[in-house]
């Protein structure tokens, strides 16, 4: 163990943790106003795979997160449209959400690269994650948002919204534009975690999303529908995989791997079953009008 | 008047909302092709004259159907009480890993008569216990059974991984030893295809599933069930029993996707067999509008996209039928939605009065 938490190891830590965090930041803007953030890894893999064609188009880093947030942003509208507008039923919407970009992103990356299977190499993150720009605006999110859903109005709305519609409406908060509001801006968000994983990755692979989309979902329900304590418990969950990955990687590691990547997801069984203090979802989560 | 809330009308809705689906997927699937710079009646020519145009093509069709035949009825089954099982293809993992094992633990000289039903039950049941979990998280905790389920298909992958390595593995690989030759279910003899017996089983289970929500007074429980579960609660329905046991049956029928993957094609269970089948179970109920013969219609046109996607990959990139597949799911949810809608405001025109209107409402 000597040895392991050095400035490598955090700076490990947190390069997994940035996307997870993005993803469920959003996620929880989503969840508060009401919205079921399944669609999160169709999100994530939308922002990972337009940020390969722009940063490869431009050879820009900060083109290539732009239009992540643009791409998750595009995915978030569809998804939007399918749960929101027309009110269907918000599970089947994201699966099927994330059915469509599990198979459009292969087609597309055929299309634009001859490979479904990966992308050519992008302009992408260097080695130390501390002087990546996009690292300090990742934290910046992460507090701006946090402060925005506990102290302003528009957090308030929010709750009102996901928690009592029917009240909210009453006292003149427009359900539905907050709610469309939210799942864009989680789509934004996760979409710029899938930049992350891209520019991190330096191209783009398929299914390079991996599951983070529900780990990100796990840790929304860890934190409790709370934004800063959902980015702590993906900060544990960036913790865990990453000690996982040193112990592979020096010793073999006592512990299956296995085990160790089915933690987030148990400890998320239990949390739901309220063995570590009730975990309550919005009043009205997934919910249409 | 009253007819707009009529079941038959109903039905003639949804089959409305389903057609509107299938032209808005196959436009959205003519889009891509032109962008490939491919004629889309030369793609879906050869999509279907490879599929249904040759003893092969149909058996394989089948092969592809008979898991979401299963993963199909799976959700329908814990629908039916009002419950969304996502945890089809954790179900599934486990059911077809266990049928695997247990085909390879018995002895070698065992009989068929005897083989396939030890195995295929051992997988059942296996799967009936990852159902049977999330069921009772449900009913004993409040805790909602999409997330459990979701959460429990990661866990299942990684212990089948584990106890795979741990020892059921053949060495160096990631699939179990073979099944014994008693327990292999026999080719349907369609060309060279990978059809077996698991095909019709699968229809006898599509049989039971109609039987059971239409003539037996468990079916017609859990479909007060999932209508309203406080007013089954106040009708006497034990409802946490029956949220357990639709789980666990639910989680059975994915099981047993084992027989068509481990007893009648592979004869070992593989890392990753019939991966996704389990997701699109979820499609296949909601396009069979949950009901045991659209199940089966839905799940032999997703299986004819399935095979057809590989026969046409020549032409397009195969991740086209993909997104056909969901572009149809998300076009059924806003048509279906679209459809209801209209039939709601139709009764507002001058011909009908006020009466209809709010029955139509109440209705839907």
């Amino acid at each position: 163990m000597e040895g392991l938490f050095t400035l490598a190891f955090v700076a490990q830590v947190l390069r997994i943790t940035v996307p997870y965090a993005l993803a469920a930041l959003g996620g929880t803007l989503s969840e508060r106003a009401g919205v079921i953030a399944l669609a999160l890894e169709g999100m994530l893999l939308g922002g990972a795979f337009t940020t390969t064609i722009a940063a490869y188009a431009t050879g820009s880093v900060a083109l290539g997160a732009l239009a992540g947030v643009a791409g998750g942003t595009l995915v978030a509208a569809l998804y939007g449209l399918i749960a929101l507008r027309f009110a269907a039923d918000q599970v089947v919407a994201s699966i099927a959400t994330n059915m469509l970009l599990f198979g459009l992103t292969p087609f597309l990356s055929e299309l634009a690269f001859g490979s479904s299977a990966s992308s050519p190499p992008i302009p992408g993150l260097g080695p130390e994650v501390l002087l990546e720009p996009l690292f300090w605006v990742a934290l910046a999110l992460v507090i701006a948002v946090a402060w925005m859903v506990r102290r302003t109005a528009f957090g308030l709305r929010l709750r009102a919204v996901g928690d009592h519609p029917d009240a909210a409406e009453s006292v003149g908060i427009p359900v539905m534009r907050v709610r469309w509001l939210a799942v864009l801006m989680s789509g934004g968000l996760a979409g710029l975690g899938g930049a992350w994983l891209a520019l991190s990755a330096a191209g783009f692979t398929d299914e390079m999303s991996g599951g983070r989309g529900y780990i990100a979902l796990a840790a929304i329900i860890m934190g409790k529908w709370r934004p800063s304590a959902a980015v702590f418990a993906c900060l544990f969950f960036g913790f865990a995989e990453a000690l996982q990955l040193n112990l592979q990687a020096t010793a073999g590691g006592g512990v299956p791997r296995e085990l160790v990547q089915m933690l987030p997801y148990v400890l998320t069984i239990v949390a739901l079953a309220g063995f570590i203090g009730r975990s309550r979802p919005p009043g009205a989560l997934g919910r249409p009008r | 008047m009253t007819t707009s809330v009529s079941p038959n009308n109903t039905l003639r809705r949804e089959l409305y909302a389903t057609a509107l689906a299938l032209l808005v997927a196959l436009a959205a699937g003519s889009v891509l092709i032109l962008t490939w710079g491919e004629s889309p009646a030369r793609v879906y020519g050869t999509l279907l004259a490879e599929t249904w145009g040759s003893a092969y093509g149909i058996g394989q069709v089948l092969f592809k159907a008979t898991p979401l035949i299963f993963t199909g009825l799976a959700v329908a089954l814990a629908y039916r009480a009002g419950l969304l099982n996502v945890g089809a293809e954790g179900q599934m993992a486990a059911g077809a890993f266990v049928t695997a094992v247990a085909g390879a633990a018995l002895p070698t000289d065992t009989p068929g008569v005897l083989a396939v039903p030890l195995a295929l039950s051992a997988g059942m049941g296996a799967g009936a216990l990852v159902g049977a979990l999330p069921g009772w998280l449900r009913a004993r905790f409040g805790a909602h059974e999409v997330i459990t389920t979701i959460m429990l298909n990661f866990v299942i992958a990684a212990l089948v991984m584990w106890a795979g390595r741990a020892g059921f593995f053949v060495i160096e690989t990631t699939h179990t030893a073979p099944i014994v030759a008693g327990a292999e279910l026999g080719s349907l003899g369609l060309g060279t295809s990978a059809a077996n017996l698991s095909f019709v089983l699968a229809l006898v289970f599509v049989v039971w599933a109609a039987w059971f929500f239409g003539r037996t007074r468990t079916g017609f429980e859990w479909r007060v069930v999932g209508a309203s579960m406080p007013a089954a609660e106040a009708s006497g329905i034990r409802v946490r029993r029956v949220i357990i046991l639709a789980m666990a049956l639910s989680g059975a029928m994915a099981g047993a996707v084992g027989a068509n993957t481990v007893l009648g094609d592979k004869h070992y269970f593989e890392e990753g067999l019939a991966r996704g089948a389990g997701f699109m179970g979820i499609a296949v109920a909601l396009l069979g509008q949950g009901q045991p013969l659209g199940v089966l219609l839905a799940a032999l046109l997703f299986g004819t996209l399935a095979h057809g996607g590989f026969e046409v990959n020549a032409l397009v990139p195969r991740e086209l039928v993909e997104v056909l597949q969901a572009v149809m799911i998300l076009a059924l949810l806003a048509t279906s939605a679209a459809v209801r809608r209209a039939a709601e405001t139709a009764p507002a025109t001058p011909a009908t009065n006020a009466t209809t209107t709010t029955n139509t409402k109440q209705g839907a």
